[in-house]
């Protein structure tokens, strides 16, 4: 081999089972990942149709653990962990002190003192080394199980009827957003029900070494119902349709959350304040500099991260993820936009290679699962 | 997987070659390396390529490729049914996803043109 090939730091406990599904495998934030077994668009298919199945071990873990794990989290992140029931879990952020985001979390309450944080692969480092040093002082501690800890998800109509014989963790009872500590096929787990495709789903967390035997366990049980493997292309393109940001792409240091319309998750007057609160006290006063909205594309061409967005012949802002949506067969994408253009209905033009695509601001989400 | 009536780019585009004319198409590896097709832009009618220009974009739910004229011509036809079943590139690469014809203008640069055994090391080396 001529070529040096790039060898990622990491691989999850599963990546054996991936190379024998025949998965392509990339670098992903450092980790060898599967992009596709068969192909994005029938996995994607798989997962709105029946159930998919996920190798999400790249995650970031971290459990924050003492008789003040809650106020310090809420003095480090942008939600209030503290309100949480046990049990309960709040998707929230960690943010700059200038109010950029830092990365997008969800954060589960496990126990009085003792909460579960999950960040991305691309951040966990990062968000390990902040959280630690914002606990400082507090009576709490981090414990980074990123390396110890498999998550495998399975996400789709079926997968209720899947999970529900394997576990004894009451999936009826287990609303959205919630989190329960049982066994699945006999293993000690963490049961979520929480994901990032727009369908029902589980999250289910492991000891890193049962990795293998939980996807094994969940690919046995669900072949009869049809459920697939499915790598991070489909997942990105189901995020995508449901609305959900990733981040790299809508989120970044750059942007704050009211900027990617997530306002709601900042607890501005939450009691004892946080890390960013008074910069987002004043984009919240002053409103936004820019909106992050849905787009169809009304002409031929697919919007891509990057591409610039334009009012008329004026910039309006620039595309951060686009698609062609395996679901409704059509062109879509998110966008930064001059808050001026963001209201649905707007007709603006995405610069797709020197040609004005027209493109329509459409609200969010481009899917909404049947009820 | 190389069929060995075809002449090949280090692209991975094939070439058919019918006397001064010349269909283009794009490779079952590249079509595997690519994914499901769902997009392709391609030039009008009539359009002059120099060799090695970007004659077209070829899109997959992921990645966006451009595609380079093996040799100069001019555009003397396009797969109209890729603007409606861009998914045949992924379907029948060597046949009906077929992407443009065009008139030669120099059959001097045919030469240049890898021949199938070269394009299959071309593929294992890859």
């Amino acid at each position: 081999m001529t070529d040096a090939e790039v060898i990622p730091a990491h691989e999850t406990a599963l990546v054996e089972v991936h190379r024998r599904l025949g998965a392509r495998l990339i670098d992903f934030a450092g980790w060898l990942m599967p992009v596709q077994y068969t192909g994005i668009i029938e996995e994607h298919r798989a997962v709105r149709e029946r159930a998919g199945l996920f190798d999400l071990s790249h995650m970031g873990e971290l459990f924050v653990e003492g008789a003040a794990a809650g106020d310090a989290l809420a003095a480090a992140v942008v939600s209030d962990p503290r309100t949480l029931a046990v049990g309960r879990a709040q998707y929230s952020m960690i943010c700059a002190p200038d109010g950029g985001i830092i990365d997008d979390l969800i954060v589960y309450r496990l126990a009085a003192d003792r909460f579960l944080v999950v960040a991305n692969a691309g951040n966990a480092a990062i968000v390990s080394d902040e959280l630690a040093a914002r606990l400082h002082g507090w009576s709490a501690v981090l414990d980074d199980r990123s390396l110890a800890t498999s998550l495998v998800a399975i996400q789709g109509p079926a997968a209720a009827g899947v999970l529900g014989p394997l576990t004894d963790v009451d999936l009826a009872g287990l609303r959205y957003y919630a989190i329960a500590e049982g066994s699945v096929a006999g293993i000690p787990a963490l049961v979520a029900r929480t994901g990032y495709t727009g369908e029902e789903g589980f999250e289910v967390f492991v000891e890193w070494d049962r990795g293998i035997e939980i996807w094994k366990a969940l690919e046995a049980a669900g072949a009869a119902a049809g459920v697939a493997p499915c790598g991070l292309g489909a997942r990105d393109t189901l995020r995508l349709e449901a609305g959900m940001p990733l981040y790299g792409n809508e989120l970044d240091r750059s942007t704050n959350p009211f900027d990617a319309g997530l306002g709601r998750v900042v607890k501005l007057d939450k009691p004892g304040g946080f890390v960013g609160r008074d910069a987002l006290a004043r984009v919240e006063r002053d409103g936004p500099a820019k909106r992050l909205v849905g787009l169809e594309m009304a002409g031929r061409g697919i919007a891509r991260h990057g591409y610039p967005v334009l009012n008329g012949a004026s910039p309006s802002g620039v595309i951060t993820s686009g698609t062609m949506s395996p679901t409704l067969g059509r062109a879509i994408a998110m966008a930064y936009v001059a808050p001026a253009d963001a209201e649905p209905g707007t007709m603006l033009a995405v610069d797709i290679r020197g040609t004005g695509v027209p493109a329509h601001v459409v609200p969010l989400p481009f899917y909404r699962r049947p009820t | 997987m190389v069929p060995g009536d075809l002449r090949y780019t280090k692209d991975h585009e094939w070439v058919r070659l019918d006397g001064d004319e010349a269909t283009v198409g794009v490779t079952q590896y590249a079509a595997d390396q690519l994914g499901d097709v769902v997009f392709v832009d391609l030039p009008q009618v009539g359009r002059s390529l120099e060799q090695h220009a970007t004659f077209g974009v070829v899109e997959s739910v992921k990645a966006v490729s451009d595609m380079y004229a093996p040799l100069a011509g001019e555009v003397i036809a396009v797969n109209e049914a890729l603007a409606t079943q861009p998914e045949l590139v992924n379907a029948q690469p060597f046949g009906d996803g077929w992407m443009i014809r065009v008139r030669i203008a120099d059959v001097g640069q045919v030469d240049g043109l890898l021949d199938p055994a070269a394009y299959e090391r071309l593929v294992a080396e890859a």
